[in-house]
């Protein structure tokens, strides 16, 4: 036997929760890769987030040592995979660094869109795929079910998928035998040049740039010259090593194997997620062929609630994206809210993780405008510009047209929820695709739909209207010219960025008018009397009054008690000092997020 | 000597002295001034015979524990007084509480003896007492009035018998009035009477009818108050279980009725919420709106001397430990600076509708952001070397944008 033969490179792609980082931990400790002593649960995940969460963020790379029934020692490297649909281009990046991939469901839940999402994706790759379900051991499992579902979408039939509980440990035996008869073996020559993937790297602070390769043709031995092909980056070697998990230093990479490569570079631009690796002295001809930029999809302004914070947000956004390429970030000056960044994210939870982790791990306390998507307008002078927050749209008098992102979205939802599904996809602009039934009771439906009608909470009411029974996916899909509109609102005149929006025609007076309400019930009484108006161009389309305050006197200030009072004047003023002035009127902090939440 | 509304005859009792003169409208700049100077003195009776459910002054009531024999507590309060070792002459002495007409003639006759012996009370101070209308007699005006009191205060706070219930007051209107007509003819000088709008079980037209009852008893002095809801109190606990707040915009429509009535009846607006005839401006008031000294005894009480507040015990039995322990029963003090004490006094001045004289803050925040606001708002404005707040209802708002001027500004 060849030394590639006895390799095998898989990913494990499952719905969050379906127990893929459990699975995980249960192959490395039955091949011994790690004692039950030492187990911590769920070794793949390391970041505090991300264990909190259940979800990976980061790929990493773990070799196991397996010997098989027929006396055959493999080495199995298990490719982690974010579970998201945001990071489905990091997905996109591990699947390529494997053969194969596990596609675990749980015998409860049956198939979910994300990972029926990330198995057309690994089908696509040409992955050979083996079915997995997953938590047979619950008193609510429904392995057939389950196992008729994944057989169903893979073309397969039942008696393929094997069933395995991750907790108990059953099936993970006969799991680890179909691993290395099902799975093919990397291909690739062993004796052409270099060429290693790049399909992870992050930022160390001590090592510097840490890359995780994937060995595609020829082998790397520690102190090479080495070149990063779509940079020209010449560096040495100075470190290979493998995970297992814990960290082990090799002298040497050969083909079709995965692995670490360190080389002193720090600035993680220079290293590309998607580059290949060649020899300096006898490059290959043909690079691999590489990965697209990662494009962000949702913005949103970032703003300290301590307008002195403003240095410290760059530089934690500095640092963050030292880890994270997807993250773009460039300054912004709000009316309203002062300084802070326009950031781009891949999706929705990318931005959430993002400012939970800048609040967490940078201890910033944060005010972030409602997310919005990457608009295109067309001038009339023929040229086109990018839109990525409600100011930048030109005047209307400039506009040829507004074009907008859409997205293909996928839901599984059971049967009787498809109802209130649809009415909910109808009110975000959604075009009906097609539905098919995984099952009687499950059934998948496919919409075309604006991006900007799900960056906003569609995920939540998708899952209260299904009592948290459906799943989504998305993927980008073209951009397309909408009857879109800026909606301004003005405090006693004067426009206020942070509650601006573009929206569709059809939904600008529903905006606008739940605007001016909640903002006459979030701002405080002032001097005067507060017009608070919703308009589109010049054309006023909602107005409310916040009347002037009248009376704010403690009718009685006797006894001499002329301390408490004060003290008491003094809290007062406390409250007042979290506020911002907008033009002539103050506007208290929490208005600024609390705004943001509207419901339309 | 002149009063401003015919039939309303100040007794001849001595109250014109020394100080500012009785014709002196009670809202003008001289009076203000001459009050930074005045001397007083208060003596708190914390007894009542029930406690009314917006009160969080320090009281007990008949029907709680913690009560004791009054004449332990006058006892106490002589001693009290006893300790002062600076006395200065009174200019002007408030009994309050508390419900004052709660102690005998007898003890009340005593705490006035203690007062003057120790301190020496000017010839022609301002004696006043507060009372509840319904222990109010002619033989208990006769005598109070014998004993030197010669201004009296009712707690009247509304002529409608639903808003009295509210409030938790068991007098009845007719009450009221006869306690007023009692106290001129007993030959008080000044009668006040207290009210309180805004409380839920208020109309606009009872309040109206409370306005103008009270009014048509031609009172030398007016006090309305709108009903605040304390913390602790009775009514705070009920407003947290959902009963209804009062509400400031009704408030302020209150305000402005009775404004305008008291107004049209002769009365001078010269605080935030009080209106006197001529020479009918409560000295003691003044003299705490103004920074004037003060001396304080009895339970809860505040002293104001030599650049310090004090505060006395609030708990009836700690206080009277103390006190028969020969210890000064003192909660707490605090000593300001220069800075602190300037911006008080601005503060707690604008309360007059006199104004406050500039002083050193004055400046400074009249040229800072929010003092622009308020004048560009008309909330504020300025009459020679003096700032007034040309709102009264919005005063607090004021006086939040003063403390926020710094000593770096001035």
């Amino acid at each position: 036997m060849t030394a590639l033969s006895r390799i095998r490179n898989f990913s494990i792609i499952a719905h969050i929760d379906h127990g893929k980082s459990t699975l995980a931990d249960r192959l490395l400790e039955r091949t011994g890769a790690i004692s039950e002593r030492d187990m911590r649960e769920q070794v793949l995940d390391d970041m505090d987030l991300e264990r909190e969460r259940g979800i990976t963020i980061k790929a990493n790379a773990v070799r196991i040592d397996y010997t098989a029934d027929s006396g055959v020692a493999y080495k199995l490297n298990i490719i982690d995979t974010p579970g998201h649909v945001d990071f489905s281009y990091e997905v996109s990046r591990s699947l390529e660094a494997c053969e194969g991939a596990l596609l675990v469901v749980d015998a409860s839940q049956g198939v979910e869109a994300q990972t029926l999402a990330n198995a057309y994706l690994a089908i696509e790759e040409g992955l050979e795929i083996i079915p997995v379900v997953n938590k047979i051991d619950l008193p609510a499992a429904d392995p057939d079910r389950a196992a008729e579902e994944l057989a169903g979408v893979l073309g397969g039939t039942a008696d393929e998928v094997i069933r395995v509980s991750a907790k108990t440990g059953s099936g993970i035996d006969e799991l680890l035998e179909a691993i290395v008869d099902r799975l093919p073996p990397p291909g690739g020559i062993e004796d052409a040049p270099l060429r290693a993937l790049v399909f992870d790297s992050f930022y160390d602070s001590y090592r510097g740039v840490v890359s995780s390769v994937r060995i595609v043709d020829g082998s790397i031995s520690k102190r090479d010259a080495v070149q990063f092909m779509a940079t020209g980056l010449d560096v040495e070697a100075d470190e290979l090593g493998i995970r297992r998990p814990a960290l082990e230093v090799v002298d040497h990479l050969a083909t079709g194997e995965v692995g670490y490569l360190i080389t002193g570079v720090k600035e993680i631009d220079l290293i590309r997620v998607g580059d290949t690796v060649t020899h300096t002295a006898t490059p290959t001809e043909q690079a691999l062929p590489g990965y697209q930029e990662p494009k962000p999809m949702v913005f949103s302004g970032l703003f300290p609630t301590d307008g002195d914070e403003f240095e410290r947000l760059r530089e934690a956004l500095d640092k963050l994206r030292l880890n994270d390429s997807s993250l773009v970030f460039q300054a912004e000056t709000s009316r309203a809210l002062g300084f802070g960044f326009r950031v781009g994210f891949l999706g929705l939870l990318h931005m959430e993780i993002v400012r939970e982790r800048l609040e967490r791990e940078y201890d910033l306390d944060l005010v972030a405008t409602a997310p919005s998507v990457a608009y295109r307008a067309n001038l009339t002078s023929g040229e086109q510009v990018w839109i990525r927050s409600p100011q930048d749209l030109p005047d209307v008098s400039s506009l040829a047209s507004i074009e907008e992102p859409f997205v293909k979205v996928m839901i599984i939802t059971p049967s009787e929820y498809i109802g209130t599904v649809m009415d909910l996809v109808q009110q975000r602009r959604g075009l009906m695709g097609e539905m098919t039934y995984l099952s009687p009771e499950r059934a998948e439906l496919h919409y075309r739909i604006p991006l900007a009608e799900i960056v906003f909470d569609f995920f939540d009411q998708l899952k209260t209207r299904t009592r948290g029974y459906a799943s989504l996916d998305y993927e980008p899909d073209n951009y397309q010219i909408s009857d879109l509109v800026r909606v301004n609102i003005l405090l006693n005149g004067i426009p206020v960025d942070a509650f601006s929006t573009i929206v569709h025609r059809d939904k600008a007076y529903p905006y606008g008018k739940a605007m001016v309400g909640r903002l006459r019930e979030l701002i405080p009484r002032q001097l005067f009397d507060v017009p608070i108006q919703a308009a589109i161009g010049t054309r006023i389309i909602s107005r409310e009054t916040i009347k002037a305050q009248r009376k704010d006197v403690t009718a009685k200030c006797y006894g001499g008690d002329i301390t408490r009072k004060r003290k008491l004047l003094e809290r007062q003023k406390e409250g007042k000092r979290r506020m911002k002035m907008v033009g002539q009127v103050e506007v208290p902090q929490e208005a600024f997020v609390a705004a943001l939440k509207l419901e339309t | 000597m002149e009063t401003p509304v015919a039939g309303r005859q100040t007794p001849d009792d001595g109250l014109s002295c020394e100080l500012p003169a009785a014709s002196s409208r009670p809202d003008s700049a001289e009076i203000a001034q001459a009050a930074s100077d005045w001397r007083s003195g208060y003596v708190h009776v914390p007894f009542c015979a029930r406690r009314c459910p917006y009160c969080d002054f320090a009281v007990v009531a008949a029907d709680e524990p913690g009560g004791v024999e009054t004449d332990r507590y006058v006892d106490a309060l002589v001693a009290e007084i006893g300790m002062e070792t600076v006395p200065f002459p009174l200019d002007a002495v408030n009994v309050g509480g508390g419900t004052p007409t709660r102690l005998q003639p007898a003890h009340l006759s005593r705490i006035l003896e203690t007062l003057d012996a120790r301190f020496g009370i000017a010839e022609r101070a301002e004696i006043s007492i507060e009372a509840n209308p319904e222990d109010w007699t002619d033989d208990v005006a006769r005598t109070l009035r014998s004993i030197g009191f010669n201004r009296v205060s009712f707690g009247v706070q509304s002529l409608d018998p639903a808003v009295l219930t509210a409030l938790g007051r068991v007098h009845s209107p007719e009450q009221a009035r006869s306690a007023i007509r009692a106290a001129r003819s007993a030959g008080f000088a000044t009668t006040n009477v207290d009210l309180i709008y805004g409380t839920p079980e208020e109309t606009d037209p009872s309040w109206r009818r409370s306005v103008d009852g009270v009014l048509d008893l031609e009172p030398e002095h007016l006090s309305a108050y709108a009903l605040t809801v304390e913390g602790g109190t009775g009514l705070s606990r009920a407003v947290l279980a959902g009963a209804p707040a009062p509400d400031p915009d009704q408030q302020a429509d209150r305000f402005e009725y009775v404004a305008a009535a008291a107004d049209a009846a002769g009365l001078i607006r010269y605080e935030v919420s009080n209106w006197a005839g001529g020479g009918h401006a409560c000295r003691y008031n003044l003299s705490t709106w103004m920074m004037g000294e003060y001396v304080a005894f009895g339970t809860g009480a505040h002293d104001h001397r030599d650049g310090i507040r004090a505060r006395n015990i609030r708990r009836l039995d700690a206080y009277l430990t103390h006190v028969e322990g020969d210890d000064r029963p003192r909660s707490g003090s605090e000593q300001l600076n220069v800075f602190e004490t300037e911006r008080e006094r601005f503060m707690v001045g604008l309360r007059l509708v006199a104004g406050v004289d500039a002083g050193t803050i004055g400046g400074p925040f009249l040229a800072s952001a929010d003092g622009k606001r308020l004048a560009e708002a008309g909330v504020i404005g300025t009459s020679g070397a003096r700032v007034r707040v040309l709102k009264p209802l919005l005063t607090d708002l004021v006086a939040r944008s003063v403390l926020s001027v710094s000593a770096d500004d001035c």
